[in-house]
């Protein structure tokens, strides 16, 4: 049977609204982030089967698993899913191998020399006889996505799994995550509302709010081209303002936007219309900060001209939001060595260059909350 | 010391025990899990034999198996005698004065076993039935070993109850606290004194051993 991955299409409208469509194929970790009560957990919980939605349809490899409409819908125990859930939900009365073992099918020979080697899998040899109790959050991690891959699942899926994880552990389980996924390439299917963790896990981001999918690529894609600015602020972006479309430079591949009475450069978008009003972005490490002793490079990039109102110094870099003569503001990031070097402060005048090619613009509010 | 006393308390404990526990895990789990219109009527209908006098709970105990009742004329239609003043009555009796002590602790012990818990045995591809036996069931097991001790204790120190409906037959209802009862009313307390002290270590042991199984099954569920 060829190995297509996992299909989801899942369509309700009651309390718990879904409207989710995605495919997550071999080798592929699809990470769904959203803030809570996006539905990111019964969209998971939808796949393994422990959640029915209205209507949906959930196919592994060809093999249905829901369809609504057919009236299919597999039990849990026959989807070939492995769970990782958010507090891992270990047999606390079992020891950490047997675990391991319960969830081994019982065709399996040697379920104990089976288990054993899933433990050397993720560094666990030595613990077999800890009860997870005797464990740490990040062991018990461990054991979890074992216990997944015991079942050799058509889709692994994991639920916030290291929501309760210090950040240095999380750090190094997040490695030993994506390197267990380069040896077993079982489609992925993570859940987050952690947008660092998902950018840095993610093959393709599914951005879901109040149960829609609001934007599914990868994750520069969607850092740098977001499809509305719901989805601009759901990931982040503070520099989003309103503006106009004013022309479409085909021969240099560049669409001017006019924006407080000035003319911006950004990126080529000659699907929308000439003399339209705009959403645009910009993310803030593309405003680069011109020097105050001698010309920097790409000054006359998009100059704006303003004052510092806000300068939060955080470690290595420091945060600033400067006001423009026309009242908006613009946040930007810099080395907080270079804040010292150029006597950045409240109050100081400063100008900035806004990369044209970081320019992103997208439909206005009304049409983008749609 | 009476010896028949003590052995038909304990036959009785045992044999309340036996068919109480396995309702009261069917009962508690169902309770436990279970949102229902009404769940608070039925768990302090339950809860009723808690803090009902002896006497009130005899007293319509007398009327369900008396030989006017409907089951007591079953019952003595098939055996052949009344099901008042035979163990088969007290048995009956102890059954529904131990229903909370058997089922408040397995509810207790199956109430923190978290949800996820069970997903996570059906996504290990348990059935329910597996799910019951090899999670549930080992999880709640404090809980239902301290119903147990609960309920064959609580049936070894009852008194005002089997009284009214068992009187005091030896050999057949005199329960070890009855014949206490009977010595101290015959001025033997040295009988009185020795069947006491066995009642005291038998009760003392039974809650230090509740208390063991609680703090144990604590640990279990920190983890």
């Amino acid at each position: 049977m060829p190995a297509e991955g996992v299909k989801v299409r899942l369509q309700q409208d009651t309390i718990i609204p879904l409207h989710v469509a995605f495919d997550c194929q071999p080798g592929d970790i699809l990470v769904i982030v959203g803030p809570s009560g996006s539905g990111k957990s019964t969209t998971l919980r939808t796949i393994s089967g422990l959640y029915t939605p209205q209507h949906g349809r959930v196919s592994s490899n060809t093999t249905p698993w829901l369809d609504t409409d057919a009236r299919i819908n597999l039990p849990v125990q026959q989807r070939k899913t492995g769970m990782v859930f958010q507090h891992y939900a270990l047999f606390p009365h079992l020891t950490a191998l047997e675990n391991i073992m319960i969830a081994l099918r019982n065709d399996k020979i040697n379920k104990t020399q089976r288990a054993r080697q899933l433990l050397e899998l993720i560094n666990m040899q030595g613990l077999e006889g800890r009860l997870p109790g005797q464990l740490s959050g990040g062991q018990q991690q461990r054991i979890a996505l074992a216990r997944a891959l015991a079942r050799e699942p058509d889709v692994l899926l994991l639920d916030e799994p290291f929501s309760a994880i210090d950040q240095q552990t999380r750090r190094k389980l997040v490695r030993e995550l994506l390197q267990l996924h380069q040896q077993i390439p079982t489609p992925l299917i993570h859940v987050t509302h952690n947008l660092n963790e998902a950018r840095r896990i993610a093959d393709r981001l599914c951005i879901l709010h109040h149960g829609h999918t609001l934007q599914l690529d990868t994750p520069d894609a969607i850092m740098s081209r977001p499809h509305n600015s719901k989805v601009a602020r759901l990931i982040g972006h503070d520099n989003i303002h309103d503006g106009l479309v004013e022309q479409h430079d085909h021969e240099r591949q560049i669409t001017r936007l006019h924006w407080q009475g000035m003319t911006l450069e950004a990126a080529y978008r000659p699907e929308m219309a000439a003399g339209a009003p705009c959403r645009w972005v910009i993310p803030t490490e593309s405003v680069i900060l011109h020097r105050q002793d001698r010309p920097s490079r790409g000054e006359r990039e998009n100059p704006v001209h303003g004052k510092i109102t806000e300068l939060v110094r955080l470690g290595e870099s420091t945060s600033i939001k400067m006001l423009t003569e026309q009242g908006a503001a613009i946040y930007l990031n810099v080395p907080s060595h270079v804040a010292r070097r150029n006597r950045l402060a409240e109050e100081a005048l400063v100008a900035v260059s806004l990369l044209s090619e970081a320019i992103h613009m997208m439909p206005p509010e009304s049409e983008s909350s749609a | 010391m009476d010896w028949d006393a003590l052995l038909i308390s304990l036959i009785l404990g045992l044999a309340t025990a036996a068919i109480l526990i396995p309702l009261a895990i069917i009962i508690a789990r169902w309770l436990a899990w279970h949102r229902f219109t009404g769940r608070h009527i039925a768990q302090a209908v339950i809860a009723l034999p808690l803090i009902l006098p002896p006497t009130v709970l005899g007293f319509y105990l007398l009327m369900l198996l008396g030989r006017e009742s409907w089951l007591g004329q079953v019952y003595e239609g098939v055996a052949g005698r009344t099901l008042v003043f035979s163990f088969e009555g007290i048995l009956i009796a102890s059954v529904i004065f131990n229903i909370p002590f058997a089922i408040q602790p397995i509810q207790r012990s199956f109430e923190s076993i978290s949800h996820s818990i069970r997903e996570a045995a059906w996504c290990c591809g348990l059935s329910g039935w597996q799910t019951f036996t090899r999670i549930e069931l080992p999880l709640a097991w404090p809980g239902i070993v301290a119903a147990a001790i609960l309920t064959i204790a609580h049936t070894l120190g009852e008194f005002g109850v089997i009284l009214m409906v068992g009187g005091s037959i030896a050999g057949e209802t005199r329960t070890i606290a009855i014949a206490i009862y009977d010595r101290v009313q015959a001025f033997d307390n040295q009988s009185a004194a020795i069947m006491s002290a066995v009642l005291l270590l038998g009760s003392f042991l039974a809650i230090t051993l509740i208390y063991m199984l609680t703090e144990r099954a604590g640990k279990h569920h920190a983890g």
